[in-house]
């Protein structure tokens, strides 16, 4: 109306002189987060925001509930992801220049010894953040139904941050990635000490096959470093953001973290500024139900307990990524990321020691490279899987060490499992083992007899014993999930602190000889 | 579909969201999808084709040494710049892989055979194993040659006990 009598020019001036607004208002659709439903609309009409549920149970909320440490995962990783886009700028994956491009970042590029040593850091503090939060999601039973498939992606998130970290590993091109990546390709080799031992590496050679894929080659060389560096930046960064992505989302679809069937008993009334979710009786109900599939967190329970997602969770979100992030520069100022000397492919290092995470498989390898660096990982993998399609039981979901025994069994089963691994490797230790015995002993008898698979077999069968004597699978699992945690602690303490030159036992490195 | 054709009963239980389990329209459907997925399971295995390399890109395994003059009996001669080491006894002359057959490490010369500096492997003068974690002895080197100059092969693994004459 107006329009037809203004000029064209004055309805183009009129219009630019709102553009700025009309900007902002189409990039915040739904107006400032102030009410129950301009904040529901924050979470649901935002891409990134919505793979978390609009409103959060305060269960969820809780510190004792999460720690916040799968939000701390997912916050280094995001500190590793920044600080790995700055490291490319000037990384140069060619075993002629990659070292002195490591060099340069450490002592010419401006910031650039900070960057690296974050970057450093946030993969070291994934790491561990990553196993804790695996850690806290099995003792609180968090991965029963209808949470199994969630425990799933999980455990490819566990690997795929592990090999991260390996393939980051090599990129430095000093002795320390060099030897470290030689016995890594050889471990994946090791499949062939099974094929010999039964006479058939000629026509059948997984082993063989799967260093040729990781190398690209025979030796550990630029064909190798191309890959891992492929491997580093594109291939495995993508997977875990996919995964990352399916795993918080399905945390909204599978009604939130678990919860205690009487979280909302417990909590006590909501706070008085809370809005119940209904003010009014709805009007309608609309049946979701029969193309929906699963549970909302409304469903089998009051919703009366929920809070907003925006700003109670985010905020609470962001306060953990502030903190990781603050951890990270601290340690970052602190330590410098190692840079050992230029990889010589003659001269090993020694002791060549892998990342600390794999020290505990670098003690099982120094028993049998196949059985160590292969067969247990797969099996406690595959063990881990199996653990939410077998504990059905309900009984302290949600609970900090929930279910028979508790955290009486726990205690128990981290002092057995302790001294299982203490004891098992001061016998290897002081006795040595079966080839110094009989060296010519079958190799085949030693790969299935050795430390590391009797303290395996040793922890199921304590396992089993728990489940028969507590009559719950759950009991079994809480035992052998805290002897496998501790056995991995022992042995990875072994590796890191009390083995020297030739993998010997010194009490302390300070005892080393001379090299 | 022409329901005519069926029992009433068939049809009466069935909802719109519970339908039949196959009808049988959708047979083309499935081998369509099966189709699809055999193509792109087939061009998975081409894809997976690509990143296992037809050759390697790594230096000749084949080189001449002449072992350096004095060289006691028994005692190991490593070539610079290989992981291979000659040794000459009463019966002739052998090349041992340094290669350690349990993680890849370079074995060294100690006073009664050779360790490995990774995980402790211990072996006999003559490549037999003494001590774990390796699962095997060293491999024994292909070798031509006599008088002083050889020629090894890093890349061919002979029985033990072969060996160059003088």
């Amino acid at each position: 109306m107006a329009d037809s009598e203004r000029s064209g020019l004055g309805v183009f001036f009129a219009n630019l002189k709102e553009a700025p607004q009309r900007v902002l208002r189409s990039l915040f659709r739904s107006g400032p987060p102030a009410t129950d439903r301009s904040r529901s609309s924050f979470v649901f009409d935002n891409v990134f925001l919505h793979i978390h549920a609009v409103r959060t149970h305060r269960w969820s909320l809780r510190w004792a509930t999460t720690w916040g440490l799968g939000v701390a995962s997912a916050a280094a990783f995001l500190i590793a992801l920044a600080t790995g886009v700055l490291l490319m700028f000037y990384y140069k994956p060619y075993p002629e220049v990659a070292y002195d491009s490591i060099k340069d970042i450490h002592f010419v590029v401006p910031t650039g010894r900070f960057i690296r040593n974050l970057h450093r850091w946030a993969a070291n503090v994934m790491v561990v953040v990553v196993f804790l939060h695996m850690a806290r999601t099995f003792y609180t039973a968090g991965y029963r139904s209808p949470r199994e498939f969630n425990w799933l992606i999980g455990l490819g998130l566990l690997v795929t941050t592990l090999g991260l970290s390996f393939t980051g590993y090599l990129l430095p091109w000093d002795q320390l990635a060099y030897w470290a990546i030689t016995i890594g390709a050889n471990i994946a080799q090791s499949p062939q000490e099974l094929t010999d031992a039964v006479g058939i590496t000629e026509y059948f050679d997984p082993g063989g096959l799967q260093r040729e894929l990781l190398l690209g080659s025979d030796v550990v060389g630029a064909d190798a470093l191309i890959r891992f560096y492929l491997l580093h930046v594109m291939v495995l960064p993508l997977l875990f953001v996919a995964l990352l992505a399916a795993h918080i989302w399905r945390v909204r679809k599978d009604g939130g973290l678990a919860r205690p069937a009487d979280a909302d008993d417990r909590l006590g009334p909501p706070p008085p500024d809370t809005y119940p979710v209904f003010t009014e009786t709805p009007q309608k109900t609309y049946h979701l139900a029969a193309i929906v599939e699963g549970r909302t967190p409304a469903v089998d329970q009051s919703p009366e307990n929920t809070v907003p997602s925006m700003p109670h969770l985010f905020y609470a979100e962001m306060g953990v990524l502030m903190v990781t992030l603050l951890v990270c520069l601290l340690l970052a100022l602190s330590f410098d990321a190692p840079l050992k000397e230029l990889a010589n492919p003659m001269v090993p290092e020694n002791p060549a020691k892998a990342p600390w995470y794999f020290l505990g498989l670098q003690e099982l390898v120094a028993y049998s490279a196949f059985m160590g660096g292969v067969g247990i990982p797969t099996l406690v993998i595959i063990g881990l899987g199996l653990i939410p399609y077998l504990d059905r039981e309900t009984r302290g979901t949600g609970e900090w060490f929930g279910g028979p025994g508790g955290g009486r069994l726990v205690w128990h089963s981290t002092v057995i499992g302790l001294a299982a691994a203490v004891g098992i490797a001061a016998f290897a230790i002081y006795f040595g083992w079966l080839r110094e015995w009989f060296p010519d002993i079958p190799q085949l008898v030693i790969t299935f007899v050795n430390p590391g698979t009797i303290l395996a077999a040793f922890y199921a069968a304590y396992s089993l014993y728990l489940v028969r004597r507590y009559n719950s699978t759950r009991a079994g699992a809480l035992g052998l999930f805290t002897c496998f945690l501790c056995g991995f602690v022992v042995l990875t303490v072994i590796g890191w602190y009390f083995r020297g030159p030739n993998w010997d036992f010194y009490w302390s490195p300070a005892d080393w000889p001379a090299h | 579909m022409n329901t005519r054709t069926r029992p009433a009963s068939a049809t009466a239980k069935r909802s719109r969201l519970d339908p039949e389990p196959l009808p049988r329209r959708d047979w083309i459907g499935i081998s369509a999808v099966a189709a699809a997925a055999g193509s792109l399971l087939f061009a998975l295995l081409g894809i997976l084709r690509l990143p296992k390399p037809a050759v390697f890109a790594s230096p000749s395994k084949t080189f001449n040494v002449t072992l350096p003059e004095g060289l006691a009996l028994g005692q190991p001669y490593i070539p610079p710049g290989r992981a291979v080491m000659l040794v000459r006894d009463e019966e002739g002359v052998f090349a041992l892989s340094t290669v350690c057959t349990h993680l890849g490490c370079l074995v060294r010369p100690a006073p009664d055979g050779y360790e490995c500096p990774c995980h402790g492997s211990r072996f006999a003068p003559d490549g037999a194993i003494l001590k774990g974690p390796a699962p095997r002895g060293l491999p024994w080197l292909q070798i031509d040659g006599s008088g002083g100059t050889y020629l090894v092969d890093e890349g061919v693994e002979v029985p033990v006990g072969t060996r160059a004459s003088l």
